[in-house]
């Protein structure tokens, strides 16, 4: 009886799965320099942009993809996939009312109105649709305080030598298949600059959604925060419903100079294909800091829920002395989804803290894996990790595994880790139901208080996003 | 035999007739027959693996065992036409033998929405987690339970006495119609039998019934019981009044079996 109700629980269809209708303008199919070339020039790039391009697909040539993580899927055809795809651009939006009414009624089927974000105290939005930004709020204020905030073709076009600077300087354009791929192809993203002494007077949030079928989406992210500056980064994910599985490989790069704090936080919904493992959005991403100063401090809260397939490791590398890395994260996959996620640490300087928080959760077929890297190099003396790599199963036929890898170089070091795997059982769900408590309701206070400890790093309108994502009810007298 | 005449006169709250249950394709419960009133307190003994956890957990509506002949009326009605749920809103409550860890969620906020929950289905008042936590701390008091529980996960890590106990403060906040309280008098030390005891005496009342689950006579001495049954091989093959929990202390089962079996069915008291 009750697991019935959990299984109806489990098998609830995507929310958001419907199409936008806007007049997108795609490329043609097919990946050659040509291709790179036509990007490059309708984004009317410098040149060194394009030599970067160039360069990271001309490597990515030679490049295989990887097979090591556990997960499987289809031979992706990278000729099948078109590479840039924008809406019609009308004109220059000057204000929120005049954006697209049919995306901004998209938005609002996903709960996420923009008049309401507007509203939201002190979130400012560079929306992403598809690979444009299509309208960037809160500028003015931003500016004031000196911080840049816009899409990251802006800002090749606005602040050429900052992007010039930093571009590539954590995630090198060869780093691996993806993020060669990325480096080559990249439509748009977002660039964020936060100056010395700066502490940015809002939380920056950017809503993503693939929208066009079979465009590939290659995002690229830029944040830099300069000496004592401090900045919260928001990313919110969600895709309509599609038949063929859509490629995403985004690049995110993170910079923390000396005393600065970053702050990034995900939530993903994307498609994640129908019960029978059809469709979905396959994710891989490769997202890493880089805590370049003294003091500095990169954090990563990622709520995964999406996706067909996710293969995503926020890193950070601990250069600067007593600089501290976090990944806080949950990741939910259901009937046939696959993740591979995780995090690495790489610790390079002296007295470099990191503490990993992983909670997996999986039902239905799915297979959710945790992988996660903790160097301590041979120079970082007094080096600290702590990893807590916890596994909830919901039913018989999931899958949950844990892959740490330690390596350590340094005597000096103390690298602690956790790992413990619980079952949402048939006696636990009984034991709910004999005090009156239903399935669904059962089902959801147990993930909440399972997931609490990352939940509590997101801002607070996340949170409450992100446990709605989860299908759940807030923890009356906790939350 | 005094206590008995006076209270049978409730209304019927539960009625089990001709129950039959297994549980992974094995028979446990084989002809249950068993009527509670209002106000009464019943005592179940038997052998280990006689059926009694079972009987309960069939009551509550564990999924895991099928019913396959019989019928349960819970105040006149059928009681397998409610999910096990609705059962705990309609006021059957199970202490469980075992209670069951749920790491992760405080206890507070478990009793709390299974409060509000079981209040909501009676149409009475909900409580916000401040007046909750007044009142459980009251209840907890009677119970002689420190509030810290509160803030542990439910369960977790709790010693086998202070998650009966747990139970008991349960049974206290749901203020049932039909509690069936699985031996919650395992586990507890002398101090805490006598507490969960008391507890348990506080809440015998004329429109409530009590079933008790138990090995041992010394609990009896504390709650003092209507009738005593004793469950072997899925049957109820004994009913008297309490002098029959005295009478097993001295005897043991074996008598009442030998006999089950030489006359096949049950035994009259
Ligand atoms: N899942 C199961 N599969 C097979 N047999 C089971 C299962 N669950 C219970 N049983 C059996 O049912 C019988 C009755 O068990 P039950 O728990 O009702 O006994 P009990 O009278 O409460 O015993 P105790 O006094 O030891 O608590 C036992 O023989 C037990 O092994
Ligand atoms: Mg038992």
């Amino acid at each position: 009886m009750s697991s019935t109700a959990l299984q109806n629980l489990i098998e609830q269809p995507y929310k958001h799965g419907f199409v936008t209708e806007i007049e997108a303008d795609v490329a043609p199919r097919g990946l050659s320099e040509d291709t790179i070339r036509l990007i490059s020039q309708k984004k009317d790039e410098p040149e060194w942009l394009l030599e970067f391009r160039l360069k990271a697909f001309r490597h990515w040539l030679t490049m295989a993809e990887p097979r090591w993580p556990n997960v499987r899927y289809p031979e992706i055809d990278f000729q099948a996939i078109s590479y840039y795809s924008a809406p019609k651009p009308k004109k220059k939006l000057a204000s929120m009312d005049e954006v697209d009414p049919e995306l901004r009624r998209t938005f609002e089927k996903l709960g996420v109105p923009l008049h309401e974000q507007k509203a939201l105290a002190g979130v400012a939005v560079d929306v992403i649709f598809d690979s444009v930004s299509v309208t960037t709020t809160y500028k003015k204020r931003l500016a004031e305080a000196g911080v840049i905030f816009c899409s990251i073709s802006e800002a090749v076009r606005d602040h050429p030598e900052l992007v010039r600077r930093y571009l590539g300087s954590v995630v090198p354009h060869g780093d691996n298949f993806y993020a060669a791929l990325n480096s080559a192809v990249f439509t748009d993203g977002s660039f964020c600059f936060i100056p010395k002494g700066v502490r940015c007077p809002m939380e920056l949030s950017t809503y993503f959604r693939i929208n066009t079928q079979e465009s590939g989406q290659f995002e690229r992210t830029l944040i830099v925060a300069e000496e004592g500056a401090h900045v919260s980064y928001l990313e919110g994910c969600t895709a309509p419903q599609f038949d063929t599985n859509q490629l995403h490989a985004a690049v995110v790069e993170l910079v923390a100079l000396d005393d600065a704090e970053i702050k990034y936080s995900t939530v993903q919904n994307w498609y994640a294909g129908d019960k029978d493992g059809k469709g979905g959005i396959y994710n891989f991403v490769t997202k890493r800091g880089l805590c370049k100063g003294r003091n500095s401090k990169i954090s990563w809260t990622q709520v995964e829920t999406g996706s067909a397939i996710t293969w995503k490791y926020p890193s950070c590398v601990l250069l600067g002395e007593n600089s501290i890395g976090e990944f806080y994260s949950v990741a939910l996959t259901n009937h046939h989804q696959q993740a591979d996620t995780g995090t690495k640490m790489i610790h390079v300087g002296r007295n470099t803290r990191s503490r990993i928080i992983s909670k997996g959760i999986s039902a239905g077929q799915s297979n959710n894996s945790y992988r996660g890297l903790v160097k301590i190099g041979p120079k970082a003396a007094g080096a600290r990790n702590f990893s807590q790599c916890d596994s909830m199963l919901i039913g018989d036929a999931c899958g949950a595994h844990t892959f740490p890898y330690i390596q350590v170089q340094n005597d000096s070091a103390i690298v602690e880790h956790e790992a413990t795997t619980s079952k949402i059982g048939e006696d636990q769900l009984f034991y709910f139901a004999s005090r009156g408590i239903a399935t669904e309701d059962a089902v959801s206070m147990i993930i909440n208080g399972f997931v609490k400890e990352v939940f509590t790093q997101l801002p607070m309108e996340f949170a409450v996003e992100a446990t709605k994502l989860l299908g759940l009810k807030l923890e009356g007298s906790v939350g | 035999m005094g206590k008995r005449m006076r209270n049978t006169d409730g209304k019927i709250l539960l009625e089990v007739r001709g129950l039959k249950a297994a549980v992974a394709g094995v028979e446990i419960l084989k002809g249950i027959e068993l009527a509670v009133r209002a106000g009464e307190v019943h005592a179940i003994m038997g052998p280990n693996g006689s059926g009694k956890s079972t009987l309960a957990k069939v009551l509550a509506g564990h999924p895991a065992y099928a019913t396959t002949a019989g019928e349960v009326r819970f105040e006149g009605a059928d009681l397998f036409a409610l999910a096990p749920e609705e059962r705990a809103r309609a006021g059957i409550f199970l202490g469980f033998q075992y209670p069951v860890e749920v790491p992760g969620v405080t206890n507070a906020a478990f009793l709390r929405l299974a409060y509000n929950t079981v209040q909501a289905a009676r149409g009475a008042d909900e409580l916000d987690p401040l007046e909750f936590d007044d009142f459980v701390r009251e209840r907890m008091k009677l119970l002689d339970m420190d509030p810290a529980f509160l803030g542990r996960s439910v369960n977790e890590g709790f010693s086998g006495g202070e998650k009966k106990r747990n139970e008991i403060l349960q049974m206290a906040i749901l203020e049932p119609r039909l509690a069936l309280l699985d031996e919650t008098d395992s586990g507890l030390d002398i101090d805490a039998l006598r507490v969960v005891a008391g507890g348990v005496n506080k809440m015998r009342a004329a429109d409530r019934a009590i079933v008790l689950v138990t090995h041992y006579q010394r609990l009896l001495n504390y709650i003092e019981p209507d009738f005593v049954h004793v469950i072997a091989g899925g049957r109820i093959v004994r009913t008297g009044d309490k002098s029959l929990a005295l009478e097993l202390e001295r005897r043991g089962y074996d008598w009442l079996l030998e006999g089950a079996k030489a006359a096949g069915k049950p035994v009259a008291a």
